[in-house]
């Protein structure tokens, strides 16, 4: 289960940020790693809830700021 | 490009009375489907949602108190669940409570900003998630010459409408990337029921300020409102378009 978020958390990024999935490590941060503006981080967020089928409230939403603070996060709520 | 709103949804709040009214009949008339929010006027927003839907158009009249912002965040879920989509977002709930600064009450104050301005901030955000799935959106602000000149008497209402002026800036700047416009229309003297209040005396001065030598009609706002929600106006954001009979130039 934890594998497959992370699978989807990563596509998800690869796929909105338009980056390689090489890139896509766990350490990487949106918008100094993978070139995310302010606004590509906000729909970021908006995708995980579509895909996820959940809620992030804005607080929570501002620490999400790697790909590893998604991942965690994710695996926490679903 | 055409100035049909064929297949566009729209939200005016304030939209059962005065100029809210006009701009929710007009854009209907052009092809939108149009809700309105009312804080308190039941059979004056029935009226125009059925009008509305005469026109064959979709309507919607919902209650809401524009300063509370959970409220406008329901309002814009209940419009984007229903209709999918809100194109266009008409923010003019808006009220007076004259007096000099001297007399002005912190109660006058507060009500004038919250209900004027606060409310801008509640729907503009509410509706920028959905706007930005949308791929896009166009934002209307009603402000006032009086948010430009300033007018004695009126402190509160002006800081409210100029207050706006620099919101829709700052939130045009935000959101252009997504193809997000937000522009503000500043009408001058306009005849509706809140200026139906001023005496004979101040009537007749501010026909005298304006160039054009009489008031305006709340239609010659809302075609204004029509122009920029339309595609026409697509290259156009951040702007303020006066209608005031050239009385704040």
């Amino acid at each position: 289960m934890s594998q497959d978020v992370e699978a989807k958390v990563k596509s998800i990024i690869v796929d909105k940020l338009g980056v390689d999935e090489s890139e896509v490590t766990h350490e990487a941060n949106f918008t100094n790693d993978l070139g995310a503006d302010s606004l590509d981080t906000v729909e970021l967020i908006m995708e995980f809830e579509k895909d996820f089928d959940i809620s992030i409230p804005d607080e929570d939403a501002e620490n999400i700021a790697t790909v590893g603070n998604a991942v965690e996060y994710l695996q926490d709520k679903v | 490009m055409n100035l049909s709103l064929e297949g566009k949804t729209v939200l005016v709040t304030g939209g059962s009375r005065g100029i809210g009214r006009a701009i929710a009949l007009m854009l209907a008339d052009n092809g939108a489907d149009v809700a309105i929010t009312f804080r308190s006027s039941v059979d004056a927003a029935d009226e125009v949602k059925k009008l509305i839907e005469e026109k064959g158009q979709r309507a919607k009249a919902i209650q809401a108190d524009a300063v509370n912002f959970d409220s406008a965040q329901e309002v814009i879920t209940e419009i984007t669940e229903d209709w999918e989509k809100l194109d266009v977002l008409v923010n003019n709930a808006g009220i007076t409570r004259d007096n000099l600064i001297l007399r002005m009450s912190e109660e006058q104050w507060d009500q004038v900003i919250d209900t004027n301005l606060k409310s801008i901030f509640n729907y503009s955000k509410a509706v920028a998630k959905p706007m930005m799935r949308n791929r896009g959106g166009s934002i209307i602000n009603i402000s006032s010459v009086v948010g430009i000149s300033g007018n004695a008497g009126q402190s509160n209402y002006a800081a409210s409408k100029a207050g706006l002026i620099g919101f829709t800036k700052s939130y045009a700047k935000e959101l252009a990337s997504r193809n997000i416009r937000a522009n503000v229309v500043a009408p001058g003297y306009i005849t509706t029921e809140m200026t139906d209040e001023l005496d004979e005396k101040v009537l007749e001065s501010i026909k005298e300020e304006t160039p054009l030598g009489r008031a305006g009609d709340a239609d010659e706002v809302a075609s204004t409102v029509l122009f920029l929600a339309s595609d026409l106006s697509e290259y156009i954001t951040g702007e303020t378009i006066r209608v005031d009979g050239g009385m704040a130039m």
